[in-house]
Protein backbone atom coordinates (compact mmCIF):
# COMPACT_ATOMS: atom_id res chain seq x y z
CA UNK A 1 0.00 0.00 0.00
CA UNK A 2 1.11 3.65 -0.50
CA UNK A 3 1.09 6.35 1.82
CA UNK A 4 3.45 8.48 0.41
CA UNK A 5 3.03 10.45 -2.91
CA UNK A 6 5.77 9.52 -4.70
CA UNK A 7 5.97 8.33 -7.64
CA UNK A 8 8.26 6.59 -10.15
CA UNK A 9 8.91 7.23 -13.91
CA UNK A 10 10.90 5.07 -16.04
CA UNK A 11 13.79 6.14 -17.71
CA UNK A 12 15.48 4.92 -21.44
CA UNK A 13 18.42 3.52 -18.71
CA UNK A 14 15.96 1.18 -17.85
CA UNK A 15 15.48 2.16 -13.89
CA UNK A 16 12.56 3.67 -12.25
CA UNK A 17 13.25 7.20 -10.81
CA UNK A 18 11.76 8.52 -7.72
CA UNK A 19 9.77 11.27 -7.50
CA UNK A 20 7.97 12.96 -4.86
CA UNK A 21 5.77 16.06 -5.12
CA UNK A 22 5.33 18.90 -2.83
CA UNK A 23 2.24 19.71 -1.46
CA UNK A 24 0.58 23.05 -0.74
CA UNK A 25 2.19 24.08 2.38
CA UNK A 26 5.78 24.05 1.40
CA UNK A 27 4.64 25.48 -2.21
CA UNK A 28 2.97 28.42 0.01
CA UNK A 29 6.24 29.21 1.99
CA UNK A 30 8.62 29.11 -1.35
CA UNK A 31 6.01 31.34 -2.32
CA UNK A 32 5.87 33.64 0.25
CA UNK A 33 9.82 34.50 0.47
CA UNK A 34 9.31 34.98 -3.48
CA UNK A 35 6.46 37.35 -3.27
CA UNK A 36 8.85 39.25 -0.56
CA UNK A 37 11.68 39.14 -2.72
CA UNK A 38 10.00 40.97 -5.37
CA UNK A 39 8.15 43.59 -2.93
CA UNK A 40 11.34 44.50 -2.00
CA UNK A 41 13.27 44.73 -5.70
CA UNK A 42 9.83 46.92 -6.54
CA UNK A 43 10.67 49.13 -4.10
CA UNK A 44 14.08 49.48 -4.43
CA UNK A 45 12.90 49.99 -8.54
CA UNK A 46 10.20 52.86 -6.92
CA UNK A 47 13.02 54.54 -4.83
CA UNK A 48 15.42 54.39 -8.02
CA UNK A 49 12.92 55.84 -10.76
CA UNK A 50 11.52 58.78 -8.53
CA UNK A 51 15.41 60.15 -8.93
CA UNK A 52 15.58 59.69 -12.38
CA UNK A 53 12.13 61.45 -13.03
CA UNK A 54 9.20 60.43 -15.85
CA UNK A 55 12.39 58.45 -18.44
CA UNK A 56 13.04 56.64 -15.19
CA UNK A 57 9.55 55.84 -14.27
CA UNK A 58 8.82 54.43 -17.17
CA UNK A 59 11.89 52.46 -17.14
CA UNK A 60 10.51 50.87 -13.92
CA UNK A 61 7.30 50.21 -15.44
CA UNK A 62 8.94 48.19 -18.13
CA UNK A 63 11.37 46.35 -15.74
CA UNK A 64 8.36 45.90 -13.29
CA UNK A 65 6.26 44.04 -16.16
CA UNK A 66 9.09 42.07 -16.61
CA UNK A 67 9.78 40.99 -13.26
CA UNK A 68 5.88 40.71 -12.91
CA UNK A 69 5.31 37.97 -15.38
CA UNK A 70 9.73 36.23 -15.55
CA UNK A 71 10.59 36.62 -12.24
CA UNK A 72 9.82 32.85 -12.01
CA UNK A 73 10.45 32.00 -15.70
CA UNK A 74 14.12 33.16 -15.55
CA UNK A 75 15.19 31.20 -12.07
CA UNK A 76 12.95 28.10 -13.37
CA UNK A 77 14.76 27.51 -16.37
CA UNK A 78 18.44 28.58 -15.52
CA UNK A 79 18.58 27.74 -12.27
CA UNK A 80 17.52 24.15 -11.94
CA UNK A 81 13.82 24.73 -11.47
CA UNK A 82 14.42 26.64 -8.50
CA UNK A 83 13.26 30.24 -7.78
CA UNK A 84 14.91 31.77 -3.91
CA UNK A 85 11.79 30.43 -2.22
CA UNK A 86 11.30 27.32 -3.50
CA UNK A 87 15.41 26.73 -3.33
CA UNK A 88 15.04 27.40 0.29
CA UNK A 89 12.26 25.25 0.82
CA UNK A 90 14.51 22.71 -1.02
CA UNK A 91 11.80 22.73 -4.29
CA UNK A 92 12.31 22.33 -7.50
CA UNK A 93 10.02 22.11 -10.64
CA UNK A 94 10.85 19.68 -13.50
CA UNK A 95 8.60 17.85 -16.39
CA UNK A 96 6.37 15.16 -15.05
CA UNK A 97 8.62 12.72 -16.38
CA UNK A 98 11.57 13.77 -14.36
CA UNK A 99 13.80 16.21 -16.98
CA UNK A 100 14.75 19.76 -16.19
CA UNK A 101 11.71 21.97 -16.82
CA UNK A 102 11.50 23.74 -20.90
CA UNK A 103 11.27 27.31 -21.32
CA UNK A 104 7.71 26.80 -23.08
CA UNK A 105 6.67 24.78 -19.90
CA UNK A 106 7.97 27.66 -17.63
CA UNK A 107 6.20 30.57 -19.52
CA UNK A 108 2.37 28.80 -19.43
CA UNK A 109 2.66 27.49 -15.75
CA UNK A 110 3.70 31.01 -14.79
CA UNK A 111 1.22 32.85 -17.25
CA UNK A 112 -1.85 30.76 -16.24
CA UNK A 113 -0.68 31.71 -12.30
CA UNK A 114 -3.11 34.16 -12.70
CA UNK A 115 -5.86 31.75 -13.24
CA UNK A 116 -4.44 29.68 -10.61
CA UNK A 117 -4.90 32.76 -8.42
CA UNK A 118 -8.76 33.54 -8.69
CA UNK A 119 -10.82 33.42 -6.89
CA UNK A 120 -9.13 34.64 -4.17
CA UNK A 121 -5.13 34.00 -3.44
CA UNK A 122 -4.46 30.68 -5.40
CA UNK A 123 -8.13 29.12 -4.66
CA UNK A 124 -8.34 27.29 -8.07
CA UNK A 125 -4.73 25.60 -7.35
CA UNK A 126 -5.41 24.73 -3.87
CA UNK A 127 -8.94 22.93 -5.11
CA UNK A 128 -6.58 21.62 -8.41
CA UNK A 129 -3.95 20.38 -6.37
CA UNK A 130 -6.09 18.32 -3.44
CA UNK A 131 -7.47 16.95 -6.60
CA UNK A 132 -4.55 15.67 -8.39
CA UNK A 133 -2.27 13.22 -7.34
CA UNK A 134 0.44 14.52 -8.11
CA UNK A 135 -0.28 18.16 -6.58
CA UNK A 136 -0.81 19.78 -9.63
CA UNK A 137 -2.14 23.30 -10.11
CA UNK A 138 -3.69 24.40 -13.22
CA UNK A 139 -0.88 25.79 -14.55
CA UNK A 140 1.05 22.36 -14.00
CA UNK A 141 -1.33 20.20 -15.78
CA UNK A 142 -1.43 22.83 -18.59
CA UNK A 143 2.65 22.75 -18.45
CA UNK A 144 2.77 19.10 -17.71
CA UNK A 145 5.03 20.21 -15.21
CA UNK A 146 5.73 19.44 -10.94
CA UNK A 147 6.81 20.89 -7.83
CA UNK A 148 8.92 17.96 -6.27
CA UNK A 149 10.97 17.59 -3.32
CA UNK A 150 14.50 17.97 -4.23
CA UNK A 151 16.19 14.88 -1.62
CA UNK A 152 18.56 15.38 0.70
CA UNK A 153 21.41 12.77 0.98
CA UNK A 154 23.55 14.25 3.97
CA UNK A 155 21.96 13.26 6.57
CA UNK A 156 22.75 9.25 6.07
CA UNK A 157 25.89 7.96 6.62
CA UNK A 158 26.66 4.65 5.30
CA UNK A 159 29.45 4.00 7.91
CA UNK A 160 29.62 4.04 11.37
CA UNK A 161 32.96 3.29 12.99
CA UNK A 162 32.04 1.94 16.54
CA UNK A 163 29.17 -0.68 14.73
CA UNK A 164 31.52 -1.13 11.94
CA UNK A 165 34.07 -3.04 14.61
CA UNK A 166 32.05 -5.61 15.52
CA UNK A 167 32.49 -8.81 14.52
CA UNK A 168 30.70 -10.11 11.68
CA UNK A 169 28.61 -13.64 12.17
CA UNK A 170 25.99 -16.02 10.03
CA UNK A 171 23.11 -15.71 10.70
CA UNK A 172 22.00 -19.28 12.71
CA UNK A 173 19.81 -20.21 10.56
CA UNK A 174 18.29 -19.06 6.68
CA UNK A 175 17.18 -15.51 5.96
CA UNK A 176 14.58 -14.41 3.41
CA UNK A 177 16.14 -11.76 1.45
CA UNK A 178 13.14 -9.53 2.85
CA UNK A 179 14.40 -10.20 6.50
CA UNK A 180 17.94 -10.14 5.42
CA UNK A 181 17.33 -6.46 4.34
CA UNK A 182 15.05 -5.28 7.33
CA UNK A 183 18.39 -6.91 9.08
CA UNK A 184 20.56 -4.14 7.19
CA UNK A 185 18.45 -1.47 7.58
CA UNK A 186 17.76 -1.91 11.25
CA UNK A 187 21.60 -2.04 11.76
CA UNK A 188 22.14 1.74 9.62
CA UNK A 189 19.70 3.58 12.23
CA UNK A 190 20.69 1.37 15.16
CA UNK A 191 23.60 4.55 16.02
CA UNK A 192 20.78 6.82 16.33
CA UNK A 193 18.73 5.06 18.83
CA UNK A 194 19.21 3.99 22.38
CA UNK A 195 20.81 0.68 23.66
CA UNK A 196 17.59 -0.16 25.18
CA UNK A 197 15.54 1.02 22.78
CA UNK A 198 17.57 -0.81 20.02
CA UNK A 199 17.36 -4.36 21.86
CA UNK A 200 14.14 -3.76 22.68
CA UNK A 201 13.41 -3.13 18.69
CA UNK A 202 15.68 -6.49 18.22
CA UNK A 203 13.82 -8.70 20.59
CA UNK A 204 10.86 -8.09 18.18
CA UNK A 205 13.16 -10.85 15.88
CA UNK A 206 11.90 -13.56 17.94
CA UNK A 207 13.70 -16.63 17.27
CA UNK A 208 16.79 -15.06 15.59
CA UNK A 209 17.19 -13.14 18.99
CA UNK A 210 16.73 -15.97 21.51
CA UNK A 211 19.57 -16.43 23.27
CA UNK A 212 21.14 -13.17 23.12
CA UNK A 213 22.31 -11.44 25.90
CA UNK A 214 22.71 -7.90 23.76
CA UNK A 215 20.13 -8.88 20.71
CA UNK A 216 20.91 -5.17 19.16
CA UNK A 217 24.78 -5.92 19.02
CA UNK A 218 23.95 -9.76 17.58
CA UNK A 219 21.96 -8.17 14.53
CA UNK A 220 24.11 -5.97 13.62
CA UNK A 221 26.71 -8.84 13.62
CA UNK A 222 24.24 -10.42 11.03
CA UNK A 223 24.02 -7.15 9.14
CA UNK A 224 27.94 -6.80 8.85
CA UNK A 225 28.17 -10.62 7.70
CA UNK A 226 25.22 -10.18 5.13
CA UNK A 227 26.47 -7.07 3.50
CA UNK A 228 29.86 -8.90 3.32
CA UNK A 229 32.20 -6.43 6.27
CA UNK A 230 35.20 -8.36 6.87
CA UNK B 1 30.23 -10.91 -12.16
CA UNK B 2 29.52 -13.03 -8.92
CA UNK B 3 26.81 -12.21 -6.38
CA UNK B 4 28.77 -10.17 -4.56
CA UNK B 5 27.56 -8.59 -1.23
CA UNK B 6 27.24 -4.83 -0.28
CA UNK B 7 30.10 -3.87 1.32
CA UNK B 8 32.69 -5.04 -1.75
CA UNK B 9 30.12 -3.50 -3.84
CA UNK B 10 30.41 -0.35 -2.35
CA UNK B 11 33.90 -0.33 -1.75
CA UNK B 12 34.49 -1.46 -5.86
CA UNK B 13 32.30 1.58 -6.75
CA UNK B 14 32.69 4.63 -4.09
CA UNK B 15 35.33 6.50 -6.16
CA UNK B 16 33.60 6.64 -9.30
CA UNK B 17 30.11 7.89 -7.02
CA UNK B 18 32.05 10.36 -4.92
CA UNK B 19 33.54 12.19 -8.14
CA UNK B 20 30.05 11.77 -9.42
CA UNK B 21 28.43 13.51 -6.58
CA UNK B 22 31.13 16.22 -6.59
CA UNK B 23 30.09 16.83 -10.42
CA UNK B 24 26.39 16.90 -9.24
CA UNK B 25 27.10 19.26 -6.23
CA UNK B 26 29.06 21.47 -8.57
CA UNK B 27 26.91 21.58 -11.60
CA UNK B 28 23.74 22.53 -8.66
CA UNK B 29 25.64 25.52 -7.11
CA UNK B 30 28.95 26.36 -8.22
CA UNK B 31 29.21 29.37 -5.57
CA UNK B 32 28.16 27.21 -2.84
CA UNK B 33 30.76 24.56 -3.91
CA UNK B 34 33.58 27.05 -4.30
CA UNK B 35 32.50 28.54 -1.08
CA UNK B 36 33.09 25.26 0.38
CA UNK B 37 36.05 23.89 -1.17
CA UNK B 38 37.85 27.35 -1.23
CA UNK B 39 38.18 29.50 -4.22
CA UNK B 40 42.00 28.08 -5.26
CA UNK B 41 40.40 24.13 -5.89
CA UNK B 42 40.24 23.56 -9.92
CA UNK B 43 36.21 23.16 -10.17
CA UNK B 44 35.35 19.41 -10.97
CA UNK B 45 35.08 18.29 -14.37
CA UNK B 46 33.12 14.70 -15.47
CA UNK B 47 34.86 12.55 -18.16
CA UNK B 48 31.95 11.21 -20.69
CA UNK B 49 29.17 12.29 -17.71
CA UNK B 50 26.32 9.80 -19.85
CA UNK B 51 28.71 6.90 -19.78
CA UNK B 52 29.16 7.24 -15.85
CA UNK B 53 25.53 8.35 -15.62
CA UNK B 54 24.29 4.99 -17.26
CA UNK B 55 26.84 2.96 -15.62
CA UNK B 56 25.29 4.22 -11.88
CA UNK B 57 21.68 3.84 -13.20
CA UNK B 58 22.93 0.17 -13.54
CA UNK B 59 24.19 0.02 -10.45
CA UNK B 60 20.85 1.08 -9.22
CA UNK B 61 19.21 -1.57 -11.35
CA UNK B 62 21.50 -4.05 -9.25
CA UNK B 63 21.46 -2.37 -5.73
CA UNK B 64 17.42 -3.09 -6.44
CA UNK B 65 17.46 -6.70 -7.67
CA UNK B 66 19.83 -7.88 -4.73
CA UNK B 67 18.21 -5.83 -2.20
CA UNK B 68 20.72 -3.68 -0.79
CA UNK B 69 20.34 -1.50 1.98
CA UNK B 70 17.76 1.38 0.99
CA UNK B 71 19.76 3.84 2.60
CA UNK B 72 22.57 2.96 -0.53
CA UNK B 73 19.57 2.46 -2.60
CA UNK B 74 18.49 5.91 -2.03
CA UNK B 75 21.77 7.46 -2.79
CA UNK B 76 21.91 5.82 -6.10
CA UNK B 77 18.46 6.93 -7.01
CA UNK B 78 19.47 10.57 -5.93
CA UNK B 79 22.81 10.34 -8.19
CA UNK B 80 20.45 9.18 -11.02
CA UNK B 81 17.99 11.83 -10.58
CA UNK B 82 20.21 14.44 -10.39
CA UNK B 83 22.31 13.23 -13.11
CA UNK B 84 19.14 12.61 -15.67
CA UNK B 85 17.94 16.14 -14.73
CA UNK B 86 21.44 16.96 -16.01
CA UNK B 87 21.65 14.87 -19.40
CA UNK B 88 18.85 15.32 -20.74
CA UNK B 89 18.92 19.40 -20.41
CA UNK B 90 17.22 21.19 -23.21
CA UNK B 91 20.51 22.92 -25.26
CA UNK B 92 18.94 25.19 -27.41
CA UNK B 93 20.27 27.54 -30.43
CA UNK B 94 18.40 30.61 -29.06
CA UNK B 95 19.23 32.91 -31.54
CA UNK B 96 17.94 30.59 -34.45
CA UNK B 97 15.03 28.97 -32.45
CA UNK B 98 14.01 33.12 -32.32
CA UNK B 99 14.44 33.47 -36.03
CA UNK B 100 12.79 30.36 -37.32
CA UNK B 101 9.79 31.43 -35.01
CA UNK B 102 9.46 34.63 -36.48
CA UNK B 103 10.03 33.71 -40.07
CA UNK B 104 7.79 30.51 -40.15
CA UNK B 105 6.16 29.10 -37.13
CA UNK B 106 4.34 32.11 -35.33
CA UNK B 107 2.64 32.95 -38.89
CA UNK B 108 1.99 29.48 -39.99
CA UNK B 109 0.36 29.04 -36.46
CA UNK B 110 -2.01 31.57 -37.40
CA UNK B 111 -2.99 30.27 -40.19
CA UNK B 112 -3.11 26.70 -39.25
CA UNK B 113 -5.77 28.35 -36.43
CA UNK B 114 -8.14 30.22 -38.36
CA UNK B 115 -11.15 29.27 -37.26
CA UNK B 116 -10.07 30.61 -33.56
CA UNK B 117 -9.32 33.38 -35.29
CA UNK B 118 -12.41 34.02 -37.08
CA UNK B 119 -14.30 33.36 -33.18
CA UNK B 120 -11.73 35.84 -31.77
CA UNK B 121 -11.87 38.29 -34.52
CA UNK B 122 -16.14 38.59 -34.35
CA UNK B 123 -15.83 38.59 -30.58
CA UNK B 124 -14.23 41.33 -30.42
CA UNK B 125 -15.09 43.77 -33.43
CA UNK B 126 -18.68 42.80 -33.66
CA UNK B 127 -18.99 44.66 -29.63
CA UNK B 128 -16.43 47.38 -30.92
CA UNK B 129 -18.30 48.21 -33.92
CA UNK B 130 -21.87 47.60 -32.71
CA UNK B 131 -20.81 50.54 -29.78
CA UNK B 132 -19.00 52.52 -32.63
CA UNK B 133 -22.22 53.10 -34.65
CA UNK B 134 -24.53 52.59 -31.69
CA UNK B 135 -23.19 55.98 -30.04
CA UNK B 136 -23.42 58.15 -33.40
CA UNK B 137 -27.08 57.56 -32.92
CA UNK B 138 -27.77 57.18 -29.45
CA UNK B 139 -25.20 59.09 -27.97
CA UNK B 140 -25.99 58.85 -23.90
CA UNK B 141 -24.99 55.22 -24.16
CA UNK B 142 -21.50 55.52 -22.94
CA UNK B 143 -22.72 56.40 -19.78
CA UNK B 144 -24.47 52.94 -19.48
CA UNK B 145 -20.70 51.23 -20.18
CA UNK B 146 -18.58 54.15 -18.78
CA UNK B 147 -18.60 56.53 -15.83
CA UNK B 148 -18.92 59.77 -15.91
CA UNK B 149 -15.75 60.78 -14.41
CA UNK B 150 -13.83 58.26 -16.95
CA UNK B 151 -15.77 59.98 -19.63
CA UNK B 152 -14.55 63.33 -18.62
CA UNK B 153 -10.89 62.37 -18.35
CA UNK B 154 -11.41 60.32 -22.02
CA UNK B 155 -12.25 63.71 -23.64
CA UNK B 156 -9.47 65.29 -22.23
CA UNK B 157 -6.93 63.38 -23.91
CA UNK B 158 -8.04 64.15 -26.92
CA UNK B 159 -9.16 67.47 -27.22
CA UNK B 160 -8.29 69.14 -30.41
CA UNK B 161 -6.92 71.94 -28.17
CA UNK B 162 -4.22 70.17 -27.14
CA UNK B 163 -1.18 70.53 -29.19
CA UNK B 164 2.20 69.23 -27.78
CA UNK B 165 1.18 65.32 -27.22
CA UNK B 166 -2.14 63.67 -26.87
CA UNK B 167 -3.66 60.26 -25.67
CA UNK B 168 -2.71 61.21 -22.10
CA UNK B 169 -4.42 63.01 -19.07
CA UNK B 170 -1.60 65.53 -18.60
CA UNK B 171 1.19 66.84 -21.12
CA UNK B 172 4.17 66.00 -18.53
CA UNK B 173 3.90 62.79 -19.05
CA UNK B 174 6.74 61.54 -20.88
CA UNK B 175 7.18 59.00 -24.09
CA UNK B 176 9.37 56.72 -21.68
CA UNK B 177 7.02 57.24 -19.23
CA UNK B 178 3.78 55.84 -21.58
CA UNK B 179 6.13 53.55 -23.05
CA UNK B 180 6.29 51.69 -19.82
CA UNK B 181 2.75 51.78 -19.03
CA UNK B 182 1.53 50.66 -21.96
CA UNK B 183 3.77 47.61 -22.09
CA UNK B 184 2.58 46.55 -18.16
CA UNK B 185 -0.72 47.31 -19.42
CA UNK B 186 -1.12 45.88 -22.38
CA UNK B 187 0.53 42.77 -22.30
CA UNK B 188 -1.14 42.20 -19.13
CA UNK B 189 -4.36 41.98 -20.68
CA UNK B 190 -3.20 39.98 -23.28
CA UNK B 191 -2.15 37.52 -21.03
CA UNK B 192 -4.76 37.67 -19.06
CA UNK B 193 -6.72 37.26 -21.99
CA UNK B 194 -4.87 34.35 -22.63
CA UNK B 195 -4.62 32.90 -19.16
CA UNK B 196 -8.57 32.99 -18.90
CA UNK B 197 -9.34 30.60 -21.62
CA UNK B 198 -8.23 27.50 -19.10
CA UNK B 199 -11.77 28.65 -17.31
CA UNK B 200 -13.86 26.66 -19.99
CA UNK B 201 -12.90 29.89 -22.02
CA UNK B 202 -15.03 32.36 -20.03
CA UNK B 203 -12.66 34.36 -19.09
CA UNK B 204 -11.46 35.09 -22.72
CA UNK B 205 -14.29 35.28 -23.68
CA UNK B 206 -15.31 37.99 -20.63
CA UNK B 207 -12.12 40.01 -21.57
CA UNK B 208 -12.76 39.99 -25.26
CA UNK B 209 -16.12 40.91 -25.12
CA UNK B 210 -15.46 43.52 -22.55
CA UNK B 211 -12.57 45.19 -24.44
CA UNK B 212 -14.93 45.37 -27.52
CA UNK B 213 -17.53 47.05 -25.72
CA UNK B 214 -15.03 49.34 -23.74
CA UNK B 215 -12.83 50.58 -27.03
CA UNK B 216 -15.93 50.29 -29.20
CA UNK B 217 -17.71 52.77 -26.62
CA UNK B 218 -14.54 54.99 -26.51
CA UNK B 219 -14.01 55.42 -29.99
CA UNK B 220 -17.73 55.68 -30.59
CA UNK B 221 -18.16 58.58 -27.99
CA UNK B 222 -15.20 60.90 -28.90
CA UNK B 223 -15.78 60.51 -32.89
CA UNK B 224 -19.85 62.15 -31.85
CA UNK B 225 -18.26 64.31 -30.43
CA UNK B 226 -16.49 65.33 -33.67
CA UNK B 227 -12.92 64.80 -32.06
CA UNK B 228 -12.27 62.82 -34.92
CA UNK B 229 -8.41 63.97 -36.15
CA UNK B 230 -6.91 63.86 -32.90
CA UNK B 231 -8.41 60.39 -31.68
CA UNK B 232 -7.96 58.55 -34.84
CA UNK B 233 -5.49 60.15 -36.14
CA UNK B 234 -3.88 58.71 -32.73
CA UNK B 235 -5.14 55.20 -32.60
CA UNK B 236 -5.07 54.86 -36.54
CA UNK B 237 -1.00 54.33 -35.93
CA UNK B 238 -0.56 51.10 -33.53
CA UNK B 239 -4.01 49.83 -33.71
CA UNK B 240 -2.77 47.58 -36.52
CA UNK B 241 -0.23 45.34 -34.31
CA UNK B 242 -2.75 46.37 -31.23
CA UNK B 243 -5.81 45.02 -31.78
CA UNK B 244 -4.56 42.13 -33.91
CA UNK B 245 -2.24 41.05 -30.89
CA UNK B 246 -5.43 40.90 -28.60
CA UNK B 247 -7.36 39.15 -31.40
CA UNK B 248 -4.49 36.43 -31.32
CA UNK B 249 -4.59 36.20 -27.35
CA UNK B 250 -8.29 35.41 -27.57
CA UNK B 251 -7.25 32.90 -29.71
CA UNK B 252 -4.94 31.41 -27.64
CA UNK B 253 -7.36 31.49 -24.63
CA UNK B 254 -9.97 29.86 -26.87
CA UNK B 255 -7.20 27.61 -27.89
CA UNK B 256 -6.68 26.63 -23.89
CA UNK B 257 -10.46 26.22 -23.05
CA UNK B 258 -10.92 24.29 -26.31
CA UNK B 259 -9.03 21.63 -24.42
CA UNK B 260 -11.79 21.69 -22.14
CA UNK B 261 -14.82 22.35 -23.68
CA UNK B 262 -13.73 19.84 -26.53
CA UNK B 263 -10.52 17.32 -25.72
CA UNK B 264 -11.74 15.21 -28.77
CA UNK B 265 -10.31 11.76 -28.72
CA UNK B 266 -7.34 12.41 -26.21
CA UNK B 267 -7.92 13.13 -22.28
CA UNK B 268 -8.89 16.63 -21.22
CA UNK B 269 -5.51 16.97 -19.60
CA UNK B 270 -3.32 15.67 -22.49
CA UNK B 271 -5.31 17.95 -24.73
CA UNK B 272 -4.41 20.49 -22.48
CA UNK B 273 -1.21 20.24 -22.56
CA UNK B 274 -1.12 20.04 -25.98
CA UNK B 275 -2.86 23.02 -26.85
CA UNK B 276 -1.10 24.68 -23.74
CA UNK B 277 2.28 24.24 -26.31
CA UNK B 278 0.19 26.20 -29.34
CA UNK B 279 -1.16 28.66 -27.83
CA UNK B 280 2.12 29.52 -25.70
CA UNK B 281 3.54 29.42 -29.09
CA UNK B 282 0.95 31.95 -30.14
CA UNK B 283 1.17 34.30 -27.19
CA UNK B 284 5.10 34.86 -27.49
CA UNK B 285 4.71 36.21 -31.08
CA UNK B 286 1.60 38.24 -29.63
CA UNK B 287 3.74 39.61 -26.44
CA UNK B 288 6.40 40.56 -29.06
CA UNK B 289 3.24 42.69 -31.72
CA UNK B 290 1.99 44.51 -28.13
CA UNK B 291 4.83 45.63 -27.68
CA UNK B 292 5.92 46.84 -30.62
CA UNK B 293 2.68 48.56 -30.43
CA UNK B 294 3.30 49.89 -27.33
CA UNK B 295 6.60 51.73 -28.84
CA UNK B 296 5.02 53.03 -31.75
CA UNK B 297 1.93 54.52 -29.60
CA UNK B 298 4.62 56.59 -26.74
CA UNK B 299 6.84 57.42 -29.38
CA UNK B 300 4.77 58.09 -33.08
CA UNK B 301 1.17 58.19 -32.41
CA UNK B 302 1.48 60.54 -29.93
CA UNK B 303 3.34 63.39 -32.06
CA UNK B 304 0.97 65.97 -32.28
CA UNK B 305 2.15 68.46 -35.14
CA UNK B 306 2.98 65.42 -37.46
CA UNK B 307 0.17 65.72 -40.41
CA UNK B 308 -2.77 63.46 -40.45
CA UNK B 309 -1.30 62.67 -44.04
CA UNK B 310 1.31 61.08 -42.77
CA UNK B 311 -0.34 59.25 -39.79
CA UNK B 312 -2.78 57.98 -41.94
CA UNK B 313 -0.86 56.43 -44.75
CA UNK B 314 1.33 54.98 -41.91
CA UNK B 315 -1.07 53.63 -40.55
CA UNK B 316 -1.90 52.05 -43.48
CA UNK B 317 0.95 50.92 -44.43
CA UNK B 318 1.10 49.02 -40.76
CA UNK B 319 -2.23 47.33 -41.33
CA UNK B 320 -0.46 46.00 -45.17
CA UNK B 321 2.47 44.96 -43.49
CA UNK B 322 0.77 43.31 -40.56
CA UNK B 323 -2.10 41.15 -43.14
CA UNK B 324 0.72 40.65 -45.61
CA UNK B 325 3.15 38.96 -42.84
CA UNK B 326 0.70 36.90 -41.35
CA UNK B 327 -1.04 35.43 -45.18
CA UNK B 328 2.51 35.30 -46.87
CA UNK B 329 5.56 34.75 -44.48
CA UNK B 330 6.79 31.36 -43.98
CA UNK B 331 4.72 29.30 -46.45
CA UNK B 332 6.03 26.84 -49.24
CA UNK B 333 9.00 26.05 -46.19
CA UNK B 334 8.69 22.53 -44.97
CA UNK B 335 7.85 23.86 -40.88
Amino acid sequence: MQIDTTYSVATPEGIHLHLTPAGPIPRIYAWSIDIFIRVFLYIGIGFTARLLGNFGAGLGLIVIFIIEWFYPVFFEVLYNGQTPGKKMFNLYVAQENGAPVSIGSSMVRNIIRFIDFFPLLYGFAFVSMMLSDKFQRLGDLAANTVVLYRPDNSTHSLSNEELDTIKPQHPPFALTPKEQQSIINFSHRMHRLHHDRSDELARLTGDLVRDQKHPAQYLQAIANSLTGKV
Amino acid sequence: MSNIKQEPFIARHQAQWEQFENWLAYKQSPRQWQRKHGEQVTPPTLEDMPRQYRQICHHLAIANTRMYSPLLIKRLDHMVTQGHQHLYEIRTHFLRSISRYFTRTFPALIRQEWRLLVIASLLFYVPFFAMLIGLQFYPDMVYSVLDGSSVRSIESMYDPSLHERFGREREADSDVLMFGHYILNNTSIDFRTFAGGLFFGIGTLFYTLFNGVYIGAVAGHLTQLGYIDTFWGFVSGHASLELTALVFSAAAGLKLGAAIIRPGRKSRIRALIDNGKISMNIMYGTATMTIMAAFVEAFWSSIAWMPLVVKYSVSALLWALVISYFVWMGRNRAA
